[in-house]
């Protein structure tokens, strides 16, 4: 190991030279990355203060955002899908996550056999693409196939069963619950993880106070992933405020019955590529992209500032 | 070591509730593969019986492989998933080394700038990148897909990439200064082969949100000549709706490249998942 001084000395010289060779290494990873992402988000964000008209682009202000909020057309749309992909990301917090802590729990039972199987399996939902995700779903719960009832029959609960994708009051959970199914790999893989970093020592101490099984879990495990569960909330929501792959192939671009599931991902899809009778529309789509934009920067920042600083962190 | 030796009730009911998830998240899958070897009777009389002799049935695969343009469609992937990890790896490690080898001026805010894309989804800014790729005349070619997976991965991949650069030897690379190779041999021949291991977790993370994706092939590239596979079964299926065996049959294609490519590197990810990313 090199002590402090000698890199500080190293580092030094290096000083002394042209280093041309740090421009290297970093410019092909910059010039992508600011041409192909940071430049036109920005020049997405500038998009939203213009409108088209007679192939004439002109400066028209906040006036996107007036027609968004303003125009009743627009801003029904607008709401409903804000409102929705709040529930969309209220249902994954509520049974993602807590199912996911639970399998990891499980998995990091001392001694267990057969873990990594568990963890591979349960963890293959994750890899599937929305499309096979989506489909897949869309055939079970077919009222046509009848996959469903027939499974509920088992358990005696037939009667339960509904065409639950295509009805409103139950299309948008029943999307949700599909997009938990196919994530809950990640919450249990990162949790795993934590729990895993969990010293032997801690767990061993605890045991000798007395604090065994679930309230182990509970005072002391618990506590300990809760930076873990943070950066899982993050994640979630980032992930759920631009989805659209797989309300786009279980219910379409119309996300419908109805626009019942439609979240800001499908409503951006239609207002800026257009579907069907409706005209792609350029400005209001880099409207609707702005408004998710700051939605999400808010999110991450809410994370960053309030949240993350107040964590307690354990060193061991 | 003194542990309590869980009781053997406590156990068994840890395994039966790992059971159960098990079988939830497989079981849509099985479902998925066995029906589309079935004929299609058969798929609706009894969709849980494995395939017999009397009921089995190809017919599934040959519309699919009659009618879709698979295997063009499976190219592109391979193509745009392929090209597009090697410059994902190539110039990440390339930055992680510059941010993490060399103390220079902005350095820090470098890192910064270059993480924000971990946060931030790059398909809020497509309006202006469909905008500029009509504009350099890239549309409909597996190129603008290259580009904008590229920008796509490279936040994450400096992000691991420079952490795990951090734990080589500065010994080492001083040895080989002393030696008289270039900052570049030091990168090429000393560095890179040792982080070998985390660029293989980034590979990994990196394919398999570009192989699933479905927003920019939709808007980018959906010309029947540059669909890739995700594109391609969406569209496929979305015509052969009502013929359940095809969709069947189109959908059990779609997985076994993955479920073929996960079972070869399914400890690499657990590992890179459960060693990297707590922090």
């Amino acid at each position: 190991m090199t002590t402090v001084a000698e890199v500080s000395i190293d580092r030094a010289e290096d000083r002394h030279r042209r280093r041309w060779h740090i421009l290297v290494f970093l410019a092909p990873a910059l010039l992508v990355y600011t041409a192909v992402m940071i430049l036109p988000l920005i020049e997405t964000l500038r998009l939203s203060l213009f409108n088209v008209k007679d192939n004439q682009s002109f400066f028209v202000g906040f006036g996107n955002f007036q027609v968004l909020f303003g125009d009743p057309r627009w801003a029904a749309s607008f709401w409903n899908a804000l409102r929705n992909n709040f529930v969309f990301f209220l249902i994954h917090m509520l049974v993602q996550n807590p199912i996911g802590v639970a399998l990891a729990a499980l998995l990091s039972v001392p001694k267990l056999r057969f873990g990594a199987f568990y963890r591979t399996a349960m963890f293959l939902p994750t890899l599937l693409s929305f499309v096979i995700v989506g489909f897949i779903w869309k055939l079970i719960l077919s009222p046509i196939w009848g996959v469903s009832p027939f499974l509920l029959d088992l358990v005696g609960l037939k009667s339960l069963f509904s065409p639950w994708l295509g009805k409103p009051g139950s299309a948008l959970i029943a999307v949700s619950l599909i997009s938990v199914w196919q994530y809950v790999g990640i919450p249990m893989m990162l949790i795993y993880a934590a729990m895993l970093n969990i010293p032997e020592e801690v767990l061993e101490a605890a045991e000798c106070d007395g604090v065994t099984g679930w309230s182990q879990f509970w005072k002391i495990k618990l506590p300990l992933i809760l930076p873990s569960i943070g950066i899982i909330s993050i994640l979630t929501f980032v992930g759920n405020f631009n989805a659209f792959d797989l309300v786009y192939t279980v219910q379409g671009a119309l996300a419908g019955p109805d626009g019942a599931t439609d979240i800001l991902g499908t409503l951006l899809y239609r207002t800026f590529f257009g579907f069907q009778l409706q005209i792609g529309d350029k400005s209001m789509g880099a409207t609707i992209a702005t408004v998710m934009f700051l939605i999400i920067l808010s999110g991450v920042c809410l994370y960053l500032f309030a949240i993350q600083r107040r964590m307690r962190r354990y060193q061991f | 070591m003194a542990k309590p030796t869980a009781s053997p009730v406590r156990t068994g009911l840890v395994h039966l509730a790992l059971i159960i998830y098990t079988l939830i998240a497989l079981f849509p899958v099985f479902l998925t593969v066995i029906n589309s070897f079935k004929d299609r009777s058969s798929i609706f009389r009894d969709p849980l019986g494995l395939p017999t002799p009397s009921t089995f049935s190809l017919i599934g695969y040959q519309t699919v492989l009659g009618q879709g343009d698979f295997v063009l469609y499976f190219q592109n992937s391979f193509i745009v998933t392929g090209v597009s990890i090697f410059f994902v790896l190539l110039f990440g490690a390339m930055a992680a080394f510059a941010l993490s080898e060399y103390r220079f001026r902005g350095n820090t805010l470098m890192g910064l700038y270059l993480a924000l894309g971990i946060m931030i989804p790059i398909r809020l800014g497509t309006v202006a990148i469909l905008q500029g790729m009509v504009a350099a005349g890239l549309v409909n070619t597996l190129t603008a897909l290259i580009l904008v997976y590229t920008a796509q991965g490279l936040p994450l991949a400096v992000f691991i990439l420079t952490e795990f650069m951090q734990t080589v030897s500065d010994d080492l690379k001083n040895a080989g200064r002393i030696d008289g190779l270039s900052e570049y041999s030091i990168f090429f021949r000393l560095v890179l082969p040792l982080v070998r291991p985390a660029m293989a977790t980034v590979a990994v993370f990196t394919m398999i949100p570009i192989w699933n994706d479905l927003w920019f092939p939709l808007i980018l590239a959906p010309s029947d000549a540059t669909k890739t596979v995700t594109l391609g079964s969406q569209v496929f299926i979305g015509q052969f709706v009502t013929n359940w065996n095809a969709v069947l049959a189109a959908l059990t294609l779609a997985i076994v490249p993955v479920l073929v490519l996960y079972l070869i590197f399914s400890r690499q990810l657990i590992r890179g998942i459960t060693s990297g990313a707590v922090k």
